[in-house]
This record gives C-alpha cells, sequence and structure tokens, in this order.
C-alpha cells in the first residue's frame, strides 16, 4: 500500500542542545492504524509536531501525502492541516462556546457551506455519542465526553489522517477502551489513525503496529 | 467568490459582536476617537469656511475710489471718462454720496444719526471691477489712480483676502499636523484595543491555526474591527461636528444680523464627509494590521514550544 507518511533520518534539536529525536526513518501506509508508543520525553509528541508541521525538523524529511513538510511554504501549512485531524494531549477545547460551536470550528475555518456544516457537526457528535449534549457547555462534560468531544472536531471535516496525542490520558480504562472503539472504527473506513499513548493496558490490547520512542530514539 | 463573501461575511459579524460584547469599553473608544477626531475636521471645517469667504473676495477683485467730499460734478465726470478709457479693467459703477447715504439710512438703521449730523459725511464713490489680472497690474491702476485729481483714497478689497488666504496656507498646515499627530495617537490606540483582544482570544487563535486557519483568517475579525472603530468614531466626530456647528450658527446668525449681513458656518462637504470616513477607518485598519501582525507571530511562537 501506498505510504501516507514517510520520514526519513529526521532528527531534531531544540535550542540548547537537547535532542529530542534521533535518525528517525519509518513508514505510514494509507489506510493504518499506529501507535507510537514511549515515557514521557521519549519524543512522541514531538514526533506528531513534525508530521503537522507544527514544528520542523532540524535534519531528514518528511512527505506528507504528497508534500514535503521540509520545503512547505508557512502560508501553505494551514492547507496541510485541514487533511489532518488533530487530537490534542491538552485537548484545547474552547469554553466560551458550547459543544456544537466547538465542533463547528474546523469548518468555519475552512469556509464550509453553513447549512451542510451543521449536519456535519451533527453526524460528528452522533459518531462519537454527544449528540444529545450539543448545546452543553463543554465545563459541564464529563472527562471521557471532552476527548469524544476533541475527536468529533478533529474529524467533522473528514480528513485522511487522524493524529491523536495522548488521547486516554488521565482516562479511566471504561472511558479509554471508548475513545479506541471510536479511532477503530475512524480506521476501517480508511482514515490512517497515529496514536502516541504510554498507556501499557491499550497498547496491550491492540492487533495494531506499535513503534516504541526511547530518548528521541526508535527502537522498536 | 461566495466562499469569499461567507469568509468575509463571518469575520464583520465576529467584529460586531466582539464590538457588541463590551458595549461600554467599545464606545468609550468610539468617543475618544471622535473627541481626537473632532478638534483638526472642526478646525479644516472653520478654515474651509474662511477660505469660501476669501475665495469669494479674490474671485470679484475691486477697487474703490473714494473721491474728496467737495469734488464736483466736473470732477465726477472727468474721472468717469477716464476710467471708460481704461482697457485693463472689466467696468465699473458709481456710487454718488446721496445714494450712499440713503443706502446707509436703510441697511443700518441709523437714519436718526445721519439726519442729526446737518450734512453728508459720505464721499462720491467708483467701484471698479478688476476682473482677473495680476497683482501686480492691480498695483500700477492703484498708483494711477491715486495722483487723479479729487481722489482721496484708494482701496484694493481683494487686499485683506489675499493676507487671509496666506493665513488659512499656514492654517491648513496647522490641521495636517494634527491630522498626524492625532492620527498616530488613534493608530496607537486601536494597536493597544487589539493587542488586548487578541491576548483574550488566544486560546481560540492558537486552536484555529492549528486546524488549518490561514493568517487572512484570523485577521480579518481583527481588522474589520479596527477599520470599524475608526469609521464610528468619524461618524461620531461628525455628529458631535454638525451639533456644534447648529449651535454656532444660531449665535452667528444674532452676530450677523447686528451687522446688517447674513453669515452661516457650512459642515463638511458629503465629499469631505466620505473622505473623513474612509480615512479614519483606514486608521483603524492600519492599527489592527499592525497589532495582529506583531502578535500573530507571538501565537505562532508560543504553539511551536507548547
Amino acid at each position: 500500500m501506498a505510504a501516507m507518511i514517510s520520514l526519513n533520518n529526521v532528527s531534531k534539536f531544540y535550542p540548547g542542545g537537547y535532542e529530542a529525536l534521533k535518525s528517525i526513518t519509518l513508514s505510514i501506509s494509507q489506510g493504518e492504524l499506529i501507535f507510537f508508543s514511549g515515557h514521557s520525553g521519549a519524543g512522541k509528541s514531538t514526533l506528531l509536531k513534525l508530521m503537522t508541521a507544527i514544528e520542523r525538523p532540524t535534519s531528514g524529511s518528511i512527505v506528507v501525502g504528497q508534500q514535503n513538510i521540509d520545503s512547505l511554504r508557512r502560508s501553505a501549512i494551514p492547507y496541510l492541516r485541514r487533511n489532518i485531524g488533530m487530537i490534542f494531549q491538552e485537548q484545547k477545547i474552547l469554553y466560551d462556546r458550547n459543544v456544537f460551536a466547538n465542533v463547528m470550528l474546523p469548518l468555519q475555518v475552512t469556509a464550509f457551506d453553513t447549512r451542510a456544516s451543521a449536519s456535519r457537526v451533527r453526524a460528528a457528535l452522533d459518531k462519537v455519542g454527544l449528540l444529545n449534549k450539543e448545546k452543553a457547555d463543554p465545563v459541564t462534560l464529563s472527562g471521557g465526553e471532552k476527548q469524544r468531544l476533541c475527536i468529533a472536531r478533529a474529524v467533522v471535516h473528514r480528513p485522511t489522517i487522524l493524529i491523536a496525542d495522548e488521547p486516554t490520558a488521565n482516562l479511566d480504562s471504561g472511558y479509554a477502551r471508548d475513545i479506541m472503539a471510536v479511532f477503530e472504527s475512524f480506521n476501517q473506513v480508511g482514515v490512517t489513525v497515529l496514536i502516541s499513548t504510554h498507556d501499557r493496558i491499550l497498547l496491550d490490547m491492540t492487533q495494531h503496529r506499535v513503534l516504541e520512542l526511547r530518548h528521541g530514539k526508535l527502537v522498536a | 467568490m461566495s466562499s469569499w463573501l461567507s469568509q468575509h461575511g463571518y469575520a464583520l459579524l465576529r467584529a460586531l459582536r466582539q464590538l457588541a460584547a463590551a458595549p461600554v469599553t467599545s464606545l468609550l473608544s468610539i468617543i475618544v476617537f471622535s473627541i481626537v477626531l473632532s478638534l483638526p475636521t472642526g478646525i479644516f471645517i472653520l478654515l474651509e469656511n474662511l477660505r469660501e469667504i476669501s475665495g469669494q473676495a479674490t474671485d470679484t477683485q475691486q477697487m474703490t475710489i473714494m473721491l474728496d467730499t467737495a469734488a464736483s460734478q466736473a470732477d465726477v465726470e472727468l474721472i468717469n471718462a477716464r476710467l471708460e478709457k481704461m482697457p485693463t479693467i472689466e467696468g465699473f459703477q458709481f456710487i454718488s454720496k446721496e445714494i450712499a447715504l440713503q443706502e446707509l439710512q436703510q441697511e443700518s438703521g441709523m437714519a436718526e444719526v445721519m439726519h442729526n449730523l446737518g450734512q453728508n459725511p459720505l464721499p462720491d464713490v467708483f467701484v471698479i471691477n478688476l476682473g482677473h489680472i495680476s497683482a501686480n497690474e492691480i498695483e500700477k491702476i492703484q498708483a494711477m489712480v491715486q495722483i487723479w485729481p479729487r481722489v482721496a483714497h484708494v482701496l484694493v478689497d481683494t487686499d485683506w483676502a489675499r493676507k487671509l488666504d496666506a493665513m488659512l496656507d499656514v492654517g491648513r498646515l496647522v490641521v495636517i499636523m494634527l491630522a498626524s499627530l492625532f492620527g498616530v495617537a488613534l493608530v496607537i490606540v486601536i494597536f493597544n484595543t487589539i493587542r488586548l483582544q487578541i491576548l483574550t482570544r488566544h486560546d481560540e487563535i492558537e486552536l484555529s491555526k492549528l486546524i488549518g486557519a490561514t493568517d487572512s483568517y484570523i485577521r480579518r475579525p481583527f481588522l474589520y474591527f479596527g477599520a470599524l472603530q475608526g469609521a464610528a468614531g468619524a461618524a461620531l466626530a461628525w455628529l458631535l461636528l454638525y451639533f456644534a456647528i447648529l449651535k454656532l450658527n444660531e449665535a452667528l446668525s444674532e452676530l450677523a444680523r447686528l451687522y446688517a449681513t447674513t453669515f452661516t458656518l457650512n459642515h463638511l462637504s458629503w465629499r469631505d464627509s466620505l473622505i473623513l470616513l474612509l480615512f479614519s477607518g483606514a486608521l483603524g485598519w492600519i492599527g489592527a494590521r499592525w497589532s495582529v501582525a506583531r502578535h500573530l507571530s507571538q501565537i505562532d511562537h508560543d504553539s511551536t514550544i507548547s
């Protein structure tokens, strides 16, 4: 199957000399679900940030879809990100608006048709089981519901790649299983899913490829 | 095209919501802008009105020849004949001392005073219409007429207008300097207002960038906000000046009536009003553009290091 994402000898140094990633080379196929595991500080989040052009590699090359990230102009980055759904470790929910408006945001930034947007948002909320909470204030949601809100926001614009950074962190195992089931369902319709986690139970359960990072190096 | 329009419609809506979200703060800012704009605009209005007066005066350049009160009918006829032979003037009018007295009595209500004087103190007068001739030629005519027999005084009626014109040029320069100074102040105020808004909406902006918002998408509501505040300030300044002129005209009409004349101040023309609105809107836009450019790059930096 064609590579959706490929990294070739990618390294990332931060000012002060800290080496977050060391010569990473890997290829992720289209429609694959893959886990990145490793302890805190292993470089999982940095790797995901490089794939979404939040960070730039110090050396090496990254190709996402057909786009070479190193040579991507700054003005082209938003268009790359529109093909990616991101679930952030720190959730980044906007508490000044309701659930529906939070999920609507990716469609607003792409000037998606207003009428079609509402049905897209409801479909995404339905998919994650939050349709009955569309008017709710995010502050009233439980931890698991908040995470599902983030997933709905990440998939509402139907991206080809879904990237989740520690999506089950701070969730109990019941919620974590629900969240994983949602990712599986997206993967089954052809979405390439990348999940970073250090949740051992989740990793033990999975049948998918797991890549382990240790001190910035890919070890498995 | 419809996507472009919907993006701009959304940005405008966001800007209006932002204004409505903090009505007191927004209103205070608009009042500050209107006061800042009122001063140079008010001076400009005053200068334009004075320029109109001086323009009317310089458009009809006139010279007044006052004869000696002892001038006879023969003296008048001699001067009349000489003026008829002058090709450089457009025409002239003779106002006899008797007619001048009658007009003075009718216009200024000084009939009783004039009657008590016993004799007519006014001279015979020739009013020459000079047309559009150079100041040099006017000086030559003045020098020539001055030495004619029985000529007591020669007044060039446009002298004051020329002096006023020169003063108005200085005034115009003052307006430009004031407008520039206050314009910079307005840009700085908008810069700071937008800076505070960006700080308030930091999370939303950061998230929007991460999910694919372009810089122009993020910039647009702030630019509309700055432009709207600037334009609203200009509109309020226009209204303030309108009411000030209304009040001043009441007082001026009373003063003018005492001098048996009419004078009213005119507000900005529609063209100048539109320029004021656009100028102020553009200043708001510039302030917002500057602020957003400066602070968005900071957010870029923040999202990279988080």
